[in-house]
């Protein structure tokens, strides 16, 4: 088990090797003149630096003057060091704008997935046993309209309905107008009033891949042998499904679930943009629109990080959680 | 043998004869109807009702988004026009209400002798002294002296009908001010200046010979208006409409376009604003749906309903092609990574693996941007994210094809082939690749739905498909526009509605064709 883990970290360490070597390198196809439009935008904003400054600190940073693979190993050390370089639209470093959004971001993600789950995973195992059914039916459209639901035109609606023609939440935002007004506890429901809609949106958009998920696996556990055999043994149908089903569907469950705990992280790069919540995932994005390289390169390798982790997560829980499948 | 009964038997042997069918043996083939396994699929995907209502929509989809297109009266950028009426300020004309003064030449009159000579007029005297040195006020006409000295000597003059030049290159002399005012308070029609005659109409307009030189009027008339020069014919017509207090007229500039003036007076200012209405041509923006315009027109005046199935063709090609890319790359390295094995494998799945961790969206944003600060054009933009998005979506396909293959390659039959001495390249092509073809079909009609989401997404953020090309995301992208999302749902929900109709409509087909696949999933 040791040797299987170390396996896999080694490897994630390579391929994470590989991933920000083709980053660098498209960053690095960017054309020169892109990069020198903005470092000269940059330089005409009042009490900023001069042109030669900020090509010197990117030349710096990126060491675009090397060729791109010791450019790259150059900034591999200065990654290992923690040292992302400052944010050009942000005009921090990199890492103290990511401490500031990330937070946000992972509590919108974590409200996100509990509802998730406590949502999908009922309805999931509910459409299966009632296969063909009706409500299967319903089910599987509903989850099959979450995935198919584009975000902005699901986000548009509901600040249709509930923004403007209920006038429940506001439009856009974290805090409303009077934020500074109020006292911690109201600030509080103020900054949880905002979260709602995006939350709801995220949790639409989400729940039908993780429904369709639980059911297809709740089908194949309720088609194999020790199912068949549960029910010729005269067991009620309450103590086979949720005794003897439910708990061999939670071995991809729990999988697809703790592989997916590094995303809470990723930030919602587009519901964020929507909502205009300042959380890590809008962040990027006005950086990305800037052109701001520095944090975007940031991004890229984080979320690379991220989506390497949940693999790595999932992987081992697989092998934890189901026995038959433990490596040697 | 009576011939009733005769004709009984035959009749019933006509009767047998008409139901027999062909008689075959029990064990005989033809007995049983056979359906080929395309046929069986073809039979449980049809009978499937949830996939028969994905099926129409895509067929209406295509059926809109191509032949709509053709049928449509309207180009996809054709802009329409709509006459409105703009009021725009036009002039303005102060009342003077204060008297104004003019100096005479080589003489002192001061602004604390014009004080006291205002005084004067209020107490109603003509003359007046200030630090002894007495004045005489010469009424000429109503609020209009010449002010001399007690000896006779002409000092200035005191006025509120003001002189305005037209033409700025033209000073008013004194003397000419003293000549065109007396005239204009004595009534007549005309007064010489410097050997100069001038002639003065009844709206105290001067003109000498045809020139326009200014007006004499209780009004200052200035244009408000940038690039307006207001003609005497309009002047006249203002000044009179201020006289009679009328609050409009209307009035024929020189090209012959006529418009409406609306006066408007401004109490606290003694203002007087001249609007100018005029019909003008304007894009015809966010009109309402109406008879021409189904779905009303955008922001730029163009047809809603056209630009929706121009976009539509925009969005499906797009999934269609991307899908393809993807899908060709990750047959051709998840079939080789299969069937092969090994190092190959090892060394092509690493490759999955390294593209599976690159974040698709936040690239495409990042190179979304430098294209749109290098202006790209919007047609090979296009073709660039075709690219990047088939490109970045192969690995998923190449590694459920790689699973596939790993597993067909196990089964008998593909001993069989071994064992026959099939050679390697029929082995894949005719054996191996079309028992993966359904699992393919699936995933791409599936995978199209996902990719015109992300397409839709990228131009709802501006950095997908560019105008003027029409897609269903940049459609939907002027809901940006709070006023838009508030008041023109046609501009954004029928956009919206396609796109999530189309993608469940892939989706589920999708799933239909699955499940007629794959039997086994059924109970």
């Amino acid at each position: 088990m040791k040797k299987y883990i170390l396996k896999r970290v080694l490897l994630s360490i390579l391929i994470l090797f590989f991933v920000t070597l083709i980053i660098y390198t498209l960053i690095r196809c960017l054309p020169t003149s892109y990069i020198e439009n903005i470092a000269r935008q940059k330089s005409m904003q009042p009490g900023s630096k001069s042109y030669e400054e900020w090509m010197e600190q990117l030349s710096a940073m990126y060491n675009l003057d090397t060729g791109i693979l010791t450019g790259f190993f150059r900034w591999w050390g200065q990654m290992l060091r923690g040292n992302f370089g400052d944010s050009w639209v942000y005009t921090i470093p990199v890492t103290e704008e990511f401490n500031k959004t990330i937070w946000l971001s992972f509590v919108m993600g974590l409200i996100t997935m509990f509802f998730e789950i406590i949502i999908a995973v009922p309805l999931g195992i509910i459409a299966a046993t009632k296969q063909y059914s009706k409500t299967d039916y319903t089910i599987s459209v509903i989850a099959l309209a979450g995935i198919s639901l584009p975000t902005f035109f699901f986000a548009s609606l509901l600040k249709l309905v509930f923004s403007v023609k209920l006038g429940w939440f506001d439009l856009f935002g974290l805090v409303g107008r009077n934020y500074e007004q109020l006292d911690s506890f109201h600030q509080f429901l103020d900054k949880a009033n905002h979260l709602v809609l995006p939350c709801v949106t995220l949790i639409v958009i989400s729940i039908g891949g993780l429904m369709r998920y639980t059911r297809t696996n709740m089908l194949e556990v309720l088609n194999s042998d020790y199912i068949r055999t549960a029910r010729a043994k005269g067991l009620s149908e309450r103590k086979v499904i949720y005794h003897h089903a439910f708990r061999n569907t939670l071995i991809p469950l729990v999988t697809i679930i703790g592989g997916s705990l590094p995303g809470l992280f990723s930030g919602a790069l587009i519901t964020e943009t929507l909502y205009a919540i300042p959380g890590i995932g809008y962040a990027s994005y006005k950086a990305m629109v800037g052109g701001d390289i520095p944090f975007s390169m940031f991004y890229l390798t984080f979320l690379a990080i991220l989506t390497l982790l949940g693999n790595l997560i999932s992987d081992i829980l697989y092998a934890v959680v189901d026995p038959r499948v433990r490596i040697s | 043998m009576s011939d009733e009964i005769k004709k009984d038997v035959q009749q019933a042997e006509a009767e047998t004869a008409e139901k027999k069918e062909p008689q075959y043996s029990l064990n005989d083939d033809r007995r049983v109807k056979v359906l080929s396994p395309g046929a069986m699929v073809a039979k449980r995907f049809f009978r499937n009702r949830i996939a028969m209502v994905g099926l129409v929509i895509l067929i209406f989809m295509f059926v809109f988004s191509f032949i709509g297109g053709i049928l449509s009266p309207y180009s996809q950028d054709q802009r329409f026009y709509r006459v409105d009426s703009l009021s725009k300020e036009y002039c303005s004309a102060i009342e003077n209400t204060e008297f104004r003064y003019a100096v005479a030449d080589g003489q002192e009159f001061t602004s604390i002798i014009q004080a006291q000579m205002v005084l004067a007029t209020q107490k109603g005297v003509n003359e007046f002294s200030f630090k002894g040195v007495n004045y005489v006020m010469e009424p000429v006409g109503e609020d209009f002296y010449i002010v001399k000295l007690a000896n006779g000597t002409e000092i200035g003059l005191a006025f509120k009908n003001v002189f305005s030049e037209s033409d700025p290159s033209f000073k008013a002399s004194y003397t000419f001010l003293r000549e065109a005012l007396s005239a204009d308070a004595a009534g007549e029609t005309s007064f010489t200046v410097d050997g100069k005659t001038y002639d003065l109409d009844e709206n105290g307009i001067v003109t000498q010979g045809n020139t326009e030189i200014g007006y004499i009027s209780r009004y200052v008339v200035q244009p408000l208006m940038s690039d307006v020069f207001l003609t005497r014919d309009f002047k006249e017509q203002l000044l009179e409409a201020l006289e009679t207090g009328d609050k409009d007229f209307y009035f024929t500039d020189p090209d012959g376009v006529e418009s409406d003036y609306v006066i408007e007076y401004n109490a606290a200012s003694h203002k007087y604003t001249v609007k100018q209405s005029r019909e003008s041509q304007v894009y015809d923006t966010y009109a309402a749906p109406s008879k021409e315009h189904w779905l009303g027109t955008d922001r730029n005046g163009m047809d809603m309903l056209t630009r929706l199935m121009y976009g539509g063709r925009v969005s499906l090609i797009i999934g269609f092609i991307v899908e393809l890319i993807a899908n060709l790359l990750g047959v051709i390295l998840g079939g080789i990574s299969g069937y092969f094995g090994g190092w190959v494998d090892n060394l092509i799945m690493r490759i999955v693996d390294i593209f599976y961790c690159i974040p698709s969206t936040p690239i495409l944003i990042i190179l979304g941007a430098a294209m749109d600060a290098q202006m790209v054009d919007p047609t090979v933009r296009m073709m660039y994210l075709m690219l990047i998005l088939g490109f970045l979506s192969w690995p998923s396909v190449a590694r459920m094809i790689r699973g596939q293959i790993l597993s067909l390659r196990e089964q008998e039959f593909m001993t069989a082939t071994e064992a026959t001495g099939i050679r390697v390249s029929r082995r894949i092509f005719r054996h191996l690749v079309p028992n993966v073809i359904p699992l393919l079909i699936v995933s791409a009609s599936m995978g199209i739905g996902g990719t015109i989401i992300t397409e839709a997404t990228l131009s709802f953020l501006g950095l997908g498909v560019k105008f003027p090309f029409a897609s269903w995301g940049n459609i939907i992208n002027d809901v940006n526009n709070t006023h838009v999302l508030t008041n023109y749902w046609f501009i954004w929900i029928p956009a919206g509605v396609l796109l999530l109709g189309t993608v469940l409509a892939f989706n589920l087909v999708g799933d239909g064709l699955r499940d007629a696949f794959d039997p086994r999933m059924k109970r």
